[in-house]
């Protein structure tokens, strides 16, 4: 990222008594700069939960960034701020540099992607490519906060460390708090400062072992 | 110069050789001889009803009259866009959103025309204003549903596209911009069609009566081109109106994709 770190922007994402699907009074709190692993068995709803969050779905409870409730932005604006990447991004124009709106280089290096990728029609790239891209497309946007969905789930050993490396270096620099879906224990503790986990319809904190 | 007129029993010639070929189809096994037969009876009953209830209004002209037969018109022009419609919006939008902007397009561009155009006396004439506003609905039907039905199936087949478009921050409006402009592109490209073909391929089936009925071709080519552009003209707001309520009309206050405000498709009929 070409421009210095704002870090009087860095704030809080807080939840309060979210319920969505078979989730309830679901409270959390993401410091900025640090990573929150979530994790939990398929079909738990981490996944709702994270479209909550960026309130793509209608759901209970208070969300905040900062002193600033989710409804006192526009939707749009909002998930400009909260930032969701999915765990398979889509692609609608037909070359990859269409969809980026803001310079990403610097990116494209530290995610060994090679600068010409972005003259690519999107058709040529593999998953793991598809994977960066998207991540570098949603970081680019400088959002304040992120939510991340398997980041790393179609990329091999190598790539997945540079990739970690980074996020982690992002989620600091800019002050961003990140919750992050993760199965791997491995990778929950290289990257996570907090561990939870989603049983039943709650939230628990998950102990390191 | 008076139009030749017809008797029934012409018609039976004509009628005749239908069933000659709804025959033929049948010896053949093509299996379409009985569904030309009904549609042959039913083009038979409807036009015969339509021409005395027609014959009733012009006698009486009275302008309430006018407006009921414009109004019955519409009404059944938006439950057919409805049915049209695959996946259509549900709690009776699909009919709503299409009834309401081919009653605006529609009913403006048709009283326009008659009052500044046109200008019979009394402005709502029934020998006017009913062929008119006839022609101006049925274009504009097939337009709105062309249109909507497109819009509701591209947004239920891009749903992912367009959910990871909100995600990245954009407004509702850029996030299904796509789909909306497919939209009013089907629903604007029989129209554009028409007219591009118009007089080289075919010859307009209003021109062509109004010159069987004894008028003079010259005359007969203004009131058809009269007649195409308001054809545009309304079936182009029409479309736009009702894309542009569809689309709003499938995100909510949060700008969020609401796919369950659309109908599942009904696995036969049409």
């Amino acid at each position: 990222m070409p421009a210095a770190p704002d870090l009087n922007k860095a704030m809080p994402l807080s939840l309060e008594g979210v319920a969505i699907g078979a989730l309830e009074d679901i409270s959390l709190c993401l410091a900025p700069g640090e990573i929150t692993c979530l994790s939990g068995v398929s079909g738990s709803g981490k996944s709702r939960l994270l479209r909550a969050i960026a309130d793509l779905e209608p759901h209970e409870g208070e969300i905040r960034l900062g002193h600033q409730p989710q409804t006192a932005l526009t939707g749009h604006a909002w998930r400009q701020t909260v930032m969701l990447v999915p765990a398979e991004s889509q692609w609608w124009a037909e070359d990859v540099g269409a969809h980026f709106t803001h310079d990403c280089r610097e990116g494209l290096a530290a995610l060994d992607l090679s600068p010409e990728t972005l003259d690519w029609p999107v058709d040529r790239l593999s998953s793991g490519e598809k994977q960066r891209l998207a991540l570098l497309r949603a970081l680019s946007r400088r959002p304040q906060a992120l939510l991340l969905d398997e980041p790393t789930a179609n990329l091999d050993h190598t790539t997945t460390l540079a990739c970690e490396a980074w996020l982690v270096e992002q989620a600091r620099q800019h002050g961003m708090p990140v919750l992050w879906v993760a199965h791997d224990p491995e990778q929950i503790k290289r990257v996570a400062r907090h561990h939870v986990r989603i049983t039943g319809s709650r939230l628990e904190a998950a102990s390191w072992t | 110069m008076d139009v030749i007129t017809l008797e029934w029993w012409q018609l039976g010639l004509a009628a005749a050789m239908v069933v000659a070929l709804s025959a033929c189809t049948v010896v053949a096994r093509l299996g379409v001889g009985r569904s030309l037969l009904i549609a042959a009876v039913r083009t038979a009953v409807q036009l015969t009803l339509i021409g005395l209830v027609l014959e009733a209004l012009f006698a009486s002209s009275r302008f309430q009259w006018v407006a009921l037969m414009a109004l019955a018109m519409v009404l059944i022009a938006g439950r057919e866009v409805m049915t049209r419609q695959q996946r259509r919006l549900s709690g009776g939008w699909a009919f709503g959103i299409g009834t309401l902007a081919m009653f605006l397009s529609s009913f403006s561009v048709t009283v326009l025309t008659l009052t500044v155009i046109v200008g019979p006396t009394p402005w709502y004439a029934p020998q006017y204003a009913i062929p008119l506003l006839g022609m101006l609905l049925g274009n504009t039907m097939t337009g709105v549903s062309l249109a909507m039905d497109r819009l509701t199936t591209g947004v239920w087949q891009q749903r992912s596209v367009i959910e990871n478009r909100l995600m990245l921050g954009q407004p509702w409006q850029e996030a299904i911009s796509d789909v909306r402009r497919e939209a009013m592109r089907s629903g604007m490209i029989p129209t554009i069609n028409a007219m591009a073909a118009a007089g080289v391929v075919s010859l307009p089936g209003m021109m062509t009566g109004q010159i069987l009925a004894g008028s003079p071709p010259a005359l007969a080519v203004k009131y058809q081109i009269l007649i195409m552009f308001t054809i545009t003209a309304g079936t182009g707001f029409g479309t736009l109106a009702a894309v542009a309520a569809g689309s709003r009309r499938l995100f909510d206050h949060r700008e969020r994709l609401r796919l369950d405000r659309l109908h599942s498709p009904k696995s036969h009929g049409r």
